[in-house]
């Protein structure tokens, strides 16, 4: 262990600042690099239920023509 | 398929594209005058004091000639993609790299040659010192077929969008950086009263590097814009 | 081993793959990153020049070293895009460029607070910060061309193009800023002395190194399986992919 307690970890002697500044930074980048694939398959979800919804239409109204015929 | 053929349809391409650059002379006019006008402001905007304007002055003609090329960049192969000519590019019996090349070469001619020509008035309206006029010309004359090599990839790549503009020095600038480094150090250190003949030998370096391996950048880039 | 390659330029047995594998390095990363970047942050003795500041290597190392190489690879799967036509390959440009463009970001990002204390401002015209910075350039112009098609096998290509065109650029363009940066030396960059690490500092950054490299792995499947889905959303495998066996019931009947 190279600190004595948690306030010296935090302080990180002196350069606490920085080196918190920077770890939160990659954090957030990566964090939202991570919600944005998670939004995008989300999405993608939704697209593909409206898809999905629009082939059954489709396939209905083709049965409904072909029993009328 | 032999030699002859294919340099005749190499003179074919350049004849045809310089006459057509000839027709519209406001296509190539504008971009020299917007390289004038963008020179001409920074004096108003720094002062005109010959010792900050003439530090900077080599800096300055770099980064305008780099926009102006950008500016003229569109007119590369918007015009050939509209009226389909850039099909009829694909179908010609000779490689298209080698095309490419030459229509490169036909731009560089309108738009790199007139900076190189035009260099002096500006090194002029920039307080330029003398010993640095001829490392500027030659600066521009190994220069200027890179930007237009590499202009014509960027062109090559947007130009099946109707709104290329932005996009194009969005991919391009960064790729300039080079050119700009070794360019402005060149006449920085004429300047100096030192050699120039190591950065000048890069820049030729880098001149023949890109104009050897950007006709096939451009090529592929054709063959995916016209499909 | 062409024949075993062949169902992956496909996308289902692809996808499928990379389902396989996206828990795998997700495991590692998460290991990974926690034990290189923890034991970096908590037990790694403190530099005896820079103090507790130097402890921002263990993400700024890894960051920079996984922006270059994923644009290598981006490169990589270019000109497997563009010479075999795989469309895997195609999607997966996509699927690295904003992994890399994130990675491009913290490098810098970290490298410039770590210039705060160390040179004593926010941003030096370094060479390597530059350049960079110049690789982010290129990242957010492959991204941008990319979505800029209407038609997205065209955008592929294209920036299939632009990064083979950027990775032939990249080396001339790092060092050509290196020797402009010693051309322009200032006297506020002090060169740290690089004596080679002690094994209690390098033992943590190898394992940080590994963590973000299997970090960047997954993030890159798991771009890649939603690159897939999007590029076959109208197929039925897709379908029973994303709703669940109701909808290929419903498509049964």
């Amino acid at each position: 262990m190279a600190f004595e307690s948690w306030h010296d970890f935090i302080a990180m002697g002196g350069y606490g600042f920085y080196v918190w500044l920077s770890f939160a930074g990659t954090f957030f980048a990566l964090a939202g690099l991570m919600i944005h694939t998670m939004l995008v398959r989300k999405n993608l979800r939704k697209l593909c239920a409206q898809e999905a919804a629009r082939q059954q239409r489709l396939a209905r109204r083709k049965q409904q023509r072909s029993s009328k015929a | 398929m032999n030699n002859a053929s294919t340099w005749q349809l190499l003179k074919t391409v350049m004849l045809r594209d310089a006459k057509v650059a000839l027709r519209k002379r406001s296509d190539i006019l504008n971009p020299l005058v917007f390289l004038l006008i963008v020179v001409s402001l920074f004096p108003l905007a720094v002062g005109p004091g010959p010792d900050i304007l003439g530090r900077i002055a080599a800096g300055v003609i770099w980064v305008a000639a780099l926009l102006s090329a950008l500016l003229g960049s569109e007119r590369l192969f918007r015009d050939d993609y509209l009226d389909g000519s850039l099909e009829q590019l694909l179908l010609v019996p000779a490689p298209l790299s080698a095309l490419a090349l030459a229509k490169v070469a036909v731009h560089w001619l309108f738009a790199g040659l007139p900076l190189v020509i035009l260099s002096p008035v500006l090194a002029l309206l920039l307080k330029l010192p003398f010993e640095g006029w001829g490392t500027l010309a030659l600066s521009l004359l190994l220069g200027t077929p890179i930007l237009s090599a590499l202009t014509a990839i960027g062109a090559a790549l947007t130009v099946s969008l109707g709104r290329g503009g932005a996009l194009v020095s969005l991919l391009i600038l960064p790729l300039f950086i080079p050119l700009l480094i070794f360019a402005t150090a060149a006449v920085e250190a004429a300047l100096l009263g030192m050699p120039v003949s190591g950065q000048l030998a890069w820049l030729a370096a880098l001149m023949v590097l890109t104009v050897t391996l950007s006709p096939l950048a451009i090529a592929a880039s054709i063959r995916v814009s016209v499909n | 081993m062409w024949r075993w390659l062949h169902p992956y330029a496909k996308g289902e047995a692809s996808y499928r793959l990379l389902g396989k594998m996206l828990p795998w390095f997700s495991v590692l990363a998460v290991i990974g990153v926690v034990v290189g970047v923890g034991w970096g942050l908590a037990f790694a003795p403190p530099d005896y020049q820079q103090g507790d500041s130097y402890r921002i290597i263990f993400i700024h190392v890894p960051a920079a070293l996984y922006s270059m190489g994923s644009f290598t690879g981006m490169a990589i799967v270019a000109l497997i895009a563009l010479v075999w036509q795989i469309r895997t390959a195609e999607w997966s440009i996509n699927a690295i460029a904003p992994v890399g463009a994130v990675m491009t970001a913290i490098s810098l990002f970290t490298g410039a607070v770590w210039g705060k204390p160390m040179w004593g401002t926010w941003w030096e015209w370094d060479a390597r910060l530059t350049s960079q910075l110049i690789l982010l350039f290129l990242y957010i112009g492959v991204i941008a061309l990319y979505h800029a098609f209407e038609d997205k096998r065209t955008g592929a290509k294209a920036a299939a193009i632009l990064s083979l065109v950027g990775v032939v650029n990249v080396p001339i363009i790092h060092y050509s800023v290196y020797w402009w940066n010693t051309l322009h030396q200032t006297s506020t960059i002090t060169k740290f002395a690089k004596p080679s690490m002690p094994m209690s500092m390098a033992t943590p950054l190898y394992i940080a190194l590994f963590g973000f490299a299997m970090l960047t792995a997954a993030l890159i499947c798991w771009r890649l399986r939603n690159e897939i889905l999007k590029q076959e959303l109208h197929r039925p495998w897709v379908q029973q992919e994303l709703l669940g066996d109701n909808a290929a019931q419903t498509e049964g009947q």
